[in-house]
């Protein structure tokens, strides 16, 4: 089957999933929420007596038009800083107060290493994995700071996982699908329900088997070699979540392998990263394009380096 | 070998000077990773006991990889100034610690002494030191250099403009290094950290950083720290380069993990002392940091600190500008938390200036580190009372390339108001002379990118 074709199935079958409502297509971007910089350069009067009327009701400063927002003050050229602004994904045109940063700058700057935090620090939600039905089984790691402390014991299953693997999992299938919170549970959150139909259905209408799905806690990308061994599928598809960059959490990749075993490395190895709406990999686009992936590990018997010397 | 110790009634006995020296550490995660940590508290300090009485010469004679297996260590035991060795050597470790915090030790002293030192012997008395020990005796040591201007004088604090982009993009970046100038920061160089490291690409970020120094005649030096082979291509095809980089490692394993040996720098330091375009006579710019060799499996079985001492003692071969441990990007597992990237920060600066190498720090963490922004203006701060030369300057410490977050333009003229100092001499009198600096303060035009849209 050559790709043109593949696509144009993929395509199809995503375009079925939505019409049955099995995936939400990717929201419209919504209308931004007016957006009034702050000007706190004159301080009007202040009723003297706040009482029971105050409210504080605020936008997100997170939404893009927030975050361009000028806050020079007399500037020599106001239009150019936000001509310079547009330039950049970086925090320029910010101002300062005195030498040190604005108010809004700087807790729009916290306000993004707290979500940062919080996506590292928690497990997925329980709920998403009964939704999919994936059981559970876990890593040689045992708790959130030996995850990050020793990256070698997130990439083996312990033994009970081996077993369980063992008694849950159909054996021998073309593609196994796996998911791991990685270093974010904010983005398995954020992708797998768009993610996960497209290629189960994908893997389906192209006539393959789809594995028993289940879910890795405390998995570092190495564990595939482990589930390679346990299962012996065709193509592991490991969904995991990135390392958070300053404010984006939500970006999951998806790393595949053709019959992992044990010492494989990451040149054994493809990756479709980037995974996240508006700005990323889309996660619709993104499935059926692993779906794509895993026809080609299966129509070359590799991955990594040797799939890319195959083509 | 004897190496043993009681300490409250139990005995502690160490097999040899490479667990000595792994355990005497304070806490880091990557000597755990390696197997070289101390397993209790009181291990560790009774091999500190020990450590203190061990006599600088078998350190000397007890290099972490050895010296016939190794270029690393042939570069630094072949530096050694034989005579101010044989003054000494005989000294103790402990003592050494005292000498140099010592009323009667002048600075001089201390920079005459750094030729007859190993890295080995950086790397032990650093672990006798406290905190405050670090700060204090590398304050002593000012270490300068001179490219286009000066750095690391006394009473002087840079900050490398570090204007990175995701896509490399000239415009954008052109954007960050306007907003950096207007804050001051550009004084160590314009460095850009390149996503694409071609020849074409890192080619047109030289001419264009080149540009930008021209036309605003900046006392500055510009640099694309892309691989030194591709940076050699640009010298030799006539490329304006300022400061030639490469990232280093303690080992020659690490370095050839990093596709690089001595014979290549060498070779890269001859055509940067005939191409570079600024007077020198220093041109060369070396990054580094605690873990790089383990995380390449490239230690040897030593611990991280030891090994970040050896590229001190080999950047120095080379008579740099500038060198700088990134001292929180590797992450987690090597060094863990907020205060082991503090120490680790603060030793390093220490150990590279009782080098004899004109040392900056990139204070910074990744996003699976604990640690915080609050962490890191902590530690600039007590870099800042070490006498540090330099600090990376970032849009808001918010690398929007690497994703990591270090020091920010604003971290620069704030540290430089908190403890009196002032941007390189000739960089403040460019910004005096544009206006936007007086009497070490930012003016009003200051911290507007606008500023620099029209000459």
């Amino acid at each position: 089957m050559d790709d043109a074709k593949l696509a144009a199935i993929v395509e199809a079958i995503v375009r079925e999933l939505k019409a049955s409502g099995a995936v939400q297509p990717s929201a419209p971007t919504a209308a931004p929420a007016a957006w009034t910089p702050s000007t706190p350069q004159t301080f009007s009067a202040r009723p003297s007596s706040f009482g029971g009327s105050l409210t504080i009701d605020l936008p997100d400063p997170t939404a893009p038009e927030a975050r361009l927002t000028p806050r020079v003050t007399n500037a020599k050229d106001s239009n150019g800083v936000r001509a310079l602004m547009a330039s950049t994904s970086a925090r320029i045109g910010v101002g300062r107060a005195g030498p040190r940063y604005r108010t809004a700058s700087l807790l729009l700057f916290q306000g993004d290493h707290a979500v940062t935090q919080d996506a590292l620090y928690r497990d997925v939600d329980q709920r998403l994995l009964d939704e999919f039905n994936l059981f559970t089984v876990q890593t040689k790691v045992s708790n959130k700071q030996e995850y990050l402390l020793r990256p070698d014991l997130g990439r083996l299953l312990n033994d009970e996982a081996k077993r369980t693997l063992n008694e849950k999992c159909q054996k021998n299938v073309n593609v196994q699908i796996v998911v791991g919170g990685g270093l974010s549970a904010a983005a398995v959150e954020a992708n797998l329900r768009q993610m996960f139909p497209v290629v189960r259905q994908g893997v389906q209408s192209a006539g393959l088997t789809f594995g028993t799905p289940f879910f890795v806690k405390y998995a570092r990308v190495g564990v595939m070699n482990d589930i390679g061994e346990a299962i012996k599928p065709d193509v592991v598809i490991l969904l995991i979540g990135e390392r958070p960059g300053l404010g984006r959490a939500e970006s999951m990749s998806a790393y595949m392998g053709y019959k992992p075993k044990y010492g494989d490395t990451d040149a054994d190895r493809d990756v479709v990263c980037n995974i996240f709406e508006n700005g990323g990999t889309n996660p619709l686009e993104a499935g059926a394009f692993v779906v794509q992936i895993a026809q080609k590990m299966r129509q070359h018997q590799a991955s990594g380096v040797k799939l890319k010397m195959a083509k | 070998m004897l190496l043993r110790t009681k300490l409250h009634g139990k005995t502690y006995e160490f097999p040899d000077i490479r667990l000595l020296m792994g355990k005497a550490n304070e806490e880091k995660s990557g000597d755990r990773l390696a197997g070289v940590g101390a397993e209790t508290a009181a291990e560790r300090v009774a091999a500190r006991l020990v450590l203190a009485e061990v006599p600088l010469s078998v350190l000397r004679e007890t290099p972490a990889v050895p010296y016939d297996q190794d270029e690393v260590t042939r570069v630094i035991q072949d530096a050694v100034d034989e005579s101010v060795y044989a003054e000494i050597k005989s000294m103790t470790v402990g003592d050494f610690r005292e000498w140099l915090l010592a009323d009667t030790t002048t600075p001089d002293m201390i920079r005459r002494t750094s030729d007859g030192l190993t890295a080995e012997m950086v790397a032990g008395v650093t672990k006798l030191m406290s905190n405050m020990d670090l700060m204090y005796a590398a304050k002593k040591i000012p270490v300068t250099a001179h490219c286009n201007n000066t750095i690391g004088a006394p009473g002087t604090l840079s900050s490398r403009l570090q204007p990175n982009h995701p896509t490399d993009s000239p415009e954008g970046i052109r954007a960050e290094i306007y907003e950096g100038l207007s804050y001051g920061s550009g004084d160590s160089v314009i460095g850009i950290n390149p996503v694409d490291d071609s020849y074409g690409s890192v080619a047109r970020l030289l001419d264009m950083t080149y540009d930008v120094i021209k036309t605003w005649n900046i006392p500055t030096q510009n640099c694309v720290l892309a691989h030194v082979t591709t940076q050699m291509k640009c010298m030799q095809s006539g490329s304006p380069v300022g400061l030639v980089f490469q990232s280093i490692s303690g080992s020659q394993k690490g370095n050839e993990s990093f596709g690089i040996s001595v014979g290549m720098l060498d070779e890269a330091y001859e055509l940067a002392k005939k191409h570079c375009f600024p007077k020198g006579p220093n041109f060369m710019y070396f990054e580094t940091g605690q873990g790089s060799a383990l995380s390449a499996e490239a230690h040897n079985g030593w611990d991280q600190l030891t090994l970040e001492a050896r590229n001190y003692g080999l950047a120095k071969r080379w008579h740099p500008f500038q060198v700088n441990t990134v001292v929180g990007f590797i992450g987690p597992e090597y060094l863990y938390d907020a205060r082991q990237i503090q120490r680790a920060g603060l030793e390093d600066h220490f150990m590279g200036k009782l080098t004899g190498i004109p040392m900056g720090v990139d204070a910074c963490y990744t996003n699976h580190a604990r640690a915080d922004q609050n962490a890191i203006e902590n530690l600039a701060v007590m870099l800042t009372a070490a006498g540090c030369n330099y600090f990376m300057g970032v849009p808001m410490g918010d690398d929007s390339m690497l994703s990591y977050q270090c020091t920010s333009f604003h971290d620069a003229p704030t540290l430089r108001q908190l403890f009196k100092l002032r941007p390189a001499a000739e960089f403040e009198k460019w910004m005096e002379d544009l206006g936007l600096i007086r009497n070490g303060v930012l003016t009003e035009k200051a911290g507007d990118p606008s500023f620099f849209l029209k000459r």
